[in-house]
């Protein structure tokens, strides 16, 4: 049993693992009880459990409650404490992205991340950031018209047609 | 008015009026975005109501305080029906949708009547049915105001959440009446008249996703999300091999790892069968969190019968097709016409070989279940699943027949899903988890598979086989068409061979029925494996095999194949043909209609390496003609730029904001199909996860221009229709852009030069 003592949305956390290679996303679960992150894959090829650490993407599900360290964690249940964040939130609302809504958190997570380095995103920079996202429901018409929304850019798809 | 075009108003929804056929004939279209109408506020939690919800009847709840609670009673996969259902009621009701408060019913079939996303059946089955529920409540609150006013219930009407009586303008709210109403007879609701959809209030305008505002903020209501006092987390390995069973297991060494707590041999219910999506062998782990139990099961040792399937493979069931089909077919399934003469009459035949490959679901979030069989026999189930009760297979029928309990000691919670598509219209995981919670002592246990084991263990929607001929007269005209489909069956009890759910292809299929002379062919051979319905079941294969040959049918007689389409249409009905289903009027109407707003009269202008398709396809009760645009380098990488999809689904968008929706969201899944493959090897499935089962991404979904063409028919349901025409528009599409003829999915090998 090993004790790592993390920053999850602003507060110190102090959690008990028996492996120090338990995966963040399942310590935000089961041991943090925030649900709002997802499991889709289990291998970073999903997205659903995107997280930011220091303001990066990271994938929840591929990295190790012992590689966290200092680095502060942001899931989706603070993102909406940040301008940005609130900003995608409300998007996603006016542009109505939901359908299952089980991707939307990671989408949302990867969306911020990507408005925060880059304010007015062109559709080859959503393209590039928001690759890494799976939306089984196919929501991405409107995922890319709310980035645009919350950047406040024209929602015109300027991709060739 | 008068040249029977556009009414603009206020909002850009407009309906065209058109004399057509001596009825009237009500068209035109909705496009998202058009109002802000049921916009959630972020910070929006429905805040409990001041006052005690008072019930109405199942449906209708309303508190003094004006709060009006409505029940969503089918399972919310994604297809936005906890929001749909309900405005159907609020809106004959005459609610102020922004007092309304929605709530996820349990899964309670005597109360709600038949719970199940499937079939896009919710919105015919519910459009008039939901309407009456909600008139009936509304004739509650006038009868409760006609004996408070003392006057007659004709003096009376309604505004949003308010009776009126006429004459004085006096107005009372419906809080204020709850508490009368609920003591009123009901009135037979075959006798209460219905709005004139002239005055609908919440039909038809964007009412966007009740539960959106919890998604954004990450609140747990998906089923992997629950949390049961108590409860602990279980991984459970099922055999690879389908319908394998345990021999032994080491479960002792389990066991004894760091933070478990039981580990243990699961039993099927029954036979372990191949094709069986119910309760089968496996190995339990139980631990305090899900991962570790996972871990854990990485160091299982279990020795598997692994049955009748180990041998089974994709390139022997390949095998078997292209013998079969140079066979003579087993079975006839339909005949019109004298298809030899038409043959033998023929100045051109074209014949060529379809087939598609099995596909896996794979919603997003992973089959989990929390369980609690309990000590004294009743047993609580928390789960995502679309068919919590019908028949056999569903959550209720399972649970029971397994445990051996009464329906009466059996709750299931319907949480909501993260994604269906069919998956999870099979509830095999529920059963999984309820037999481990009984097994692990009467614990509440959660069980949540891995990505890994859900592709392992899918009711597929099983790959087919299509072997077409047609004949052609000296006008280029389709006088004969045959098919000798090849597909996957199985000997039932009585040992006659029956074809795997879900992988039949019907004999009517067009153009049968259409075409002077037709006949389909069928045969099976043994498939060891499960299937089940994915999104558009049947027509998500049969669809692409059809419109395409009938693409290279219309090449051969060297006409434009939407015009070849609209010629087929128009044919009369053979003689001893009976039609059914797709109305030609409908569909030709609205590929008329995607012609013009996909520019098609102008695709003779495109470089080659793009090029323009269409498919047609009815489905689910549900007309829709697609135009996709494709562009493919010169190296095979290919994209598909746009999609123009037109749907006539009735007279009514009910919600249009979502409506629009899932036509993209079918549009972009009927795109992904295109590279999906699941194939099998020594009786297993041989993808793993979404590095080789590839899920398309936002650089390649199309744009989308997604059109509903309003006809006066009863409203249809929009979950599936969209979908099927999708692949057949791409593989025409990349026809036209390099001369390659796509006969086979996935997409492989369509470079050019």
């Amino acid at each position: 049993m090993a004790t790592y003592t993390i920053t999850v949305n602003g507060k110190t956390e102090k959690v008990d693992v028996a492996d120090g290679n338990m995966p963040l996303l399942w310590v935000l679960r089961d041991k943090l009880n925030l649900k709002g992150t997802k499991f889709g894959c289990g291998v970073s090829a999903c997205g659903a459990c995107s997280v930011h650490l220091d303001g990066q993407v990271t994938r929840a599900c591929v990295t190790p409650i012992s590689s966290v360290g200092a680095k502060q964690v942001t899931t989706i249940e603070a993102i909406g404490q940040t301008a940005t964040g609130q900003a995608v939130q409300k998007a996603w609302l006016d542009v109505d992205v939901v359908q299952c809504g089980y991707c939307q958190a990671g989408q949302i997570m990867s969306a911020t991340a990507l408005i925060n380095r880059n304010p007015k995103p062109s559709d080859k920079d959503i393209d590039a950031a928001m690759q890494g996202n799976a939306c089984r429901c196919g929501t991405y018409v409107r995922i890319r018209q709310a980035i645009k929304t919350a950047a406040g850019v024209a929602t015109t798809d300027t991709r060739e047609v | 008015m008068a040249d029977g075009n556009t009414i603009n108003t206020s909002r850009r929804f407009f309906l065209l009026a058109s004399a057509a056929g001596g009825g009237l004939m009500l068209s035109g279209c909705v496009t998202p975005g058009d109002t802000t109408d049921g916009a959630p506020a972020l910070a929006a939690t429905p805040s409990k109501p001041t006052a005690p919800l008072v019930d109405v009847n199942a449906f209708v709840a309303i508190s003094p305080d004006g709060t009006i609670r409505i029940m969503a009673k089918n399972p919310e996969i994604g297809q936005g029906i906890k929001t749909m259902l309900p405005m159907l009621i609020a809106e004959e009701l005459d609610a102020d949708w922004s007092k309304v408060v929605l709530e996820q019913a349990d899964a309670d079939q005597a109360k709600y009547g038949n719970q199940i996303a499937g079939g896009s059946f919710a919105t015919p089955n519910h459009w008039v049915p939901h309407r009456q529920v909600g008139a009936a409540t509304r004739n509650l609150l006038l009868q409760a105001a006609a004996a408070l006013l003392n006057v007659s219930i004709d003096e009376l009407s309604t505004e949003p959440s308010m009776v009126v009586h006429t004459a004085t303008q006096k107005k009372i709210a419906y809080g204020d009446l709850v508490a009368d109403a609920a003591k009123m007879t009901p009135a037979d609701p075959a006798t209460l008249k219905m709005k004139d959809p002239k005055n609908y209030r919440i039909i038809g305008k964007d009412m966007r996703n009740w539960d959106s505002p919890r998604i954004v903020r990450g609140e747990p209501i998906f089923g992997i999300d629950v949390v049961v006092p108590g409860m602990k987390y279980a991984y459970f390995e099922k055999c690879p091999v389908f319908g394998g069973t345990v021999v032994s297991a080491n479960v002792n060494e389990i066991k004894a790892l760091p933070g478990i707590s039981d580990c243990f041999v699961v039993k099927a219910a029954g036979t372990a069968l191949p094709t069986k999506m119910g309760l089968l062998d496996g190995v339990a782990i139980i631990a305090d969190d899900w991962w570790t139990a996972k871990e854990a099961g990485k160091k299982l040792k279990i020795q598997w019968d692994e049955g009748v399937s180990k041998d089974e493979s994709s390139a022997s069931y390949d095998k078997q097709a292209a013998e079969l089909a140079k066979g003579k077919p087993q079975t006839n399934l339909s005949k019109v016409g004298d298809v030899e003469a038409a043959f033998k009459g023929a100045v051109k035949k074209v014949s060529a070989s379809y087939s598609y490959p099995f596909l896996v679901h794979a919603p997003l979030e992973p089959q989990n279940c929390t369980a609690h069989a309990k000590a004294d026999g009743t047993v609580e189930i928390w789960a995502p699943t679309q068919r919590p009760e019908l028949g056999a297979n569903g959550g209720y029928g399972l649970v029971t027949a397994a445990l051996g309990v009464d329906r009466s000691k059996v709750l299931i919670h319907m949480t909501r899903c993260g994604g269906g598509f069919g998956r999870r219209l099979d509830n095999d995981y529920i059963v999984d988890a309820a037999a481990i919670s009984k097994q692990a002592g009467n614990i509440p246990i959660k069980m949540v598979w891995t990505r890994e084991q859900d592709m392992a263990h899918d009711p597929y929607r099983p790959g087919g086989y299509h072997n077409f001929e047609a004949a052609l007269d000296k006008n280029g005209a389709m006088v004969g068409m045959t098919n000798h489909f090849v597909s996957f069956g199985r000997p039932n009890d009585k040992g006659d061979m029956t074809i795997l759910a879900s992988a039949n292809s019907p004999p009517q299929e067009f153009p049968a029925n259409y075409v002077p002379n037709h006949s389909f062919d069928q045969s099976l051979m043994m498939g060891g494996m499960p299937t089940g319905p994915l999104r558009a079941p049947t027509s998500n294969a049969v669809c692409f095999a059809h419109q395409s040959f009938i693409d290279e049918v219309a090449i051969a007689a060297g006409k434009d194949p939407l015009e070849f389409r609209l010629e087929l249409l128009a044919l009369p009905v053979p003689a001893g043909a009976t039609r059914a289903g797709m109305n030609p009027q409908r569909m030709s109407d609205i590929l008329k209609i995607v012609r013009e707003r996909s520019g098609w009269a102008n695709r003779a202008s495109l470089p080659k390496g793009i090029g323009m398709g269409v498919a047609f396809y009815f489905s689910h009760q549900g007309h829709f003609a697609t135009v996709a645009k494709a562009k493919v380098e010169r190296n095979g990488a290919w994209r598909v730029l746009k999609v123009w999809s037109v749907g006539d689904v009735g007279s009514h968008i009910i919600n249009p904001i979502n409506a629009h929706n899932q036509a993209q969201g079918a549009i972009v899944e009927g795109v992904s199909h295109l590279s999906q493959k699941i194939t099998f090897e020594k009786g297993r499935t041989q993808q793993q996860n979404f590095f080789d089962m590839p899920l398309i991404r936002i650089d390649h979904a199309p744009q989308i221009d997604s059109y509903f063409h309003l006809t006066d028919n009863s409203p249809t349901g929009l979950g599936e229709p969209a979908l099927p025409p999708v692949l057949p528009a791409v593989t025409n599409a990349i026809f036209a852009a390099t001369g390659k003829r796509v006969r086979s999915l996935p997409i492989e090998n369509i470079s050019w030069s």
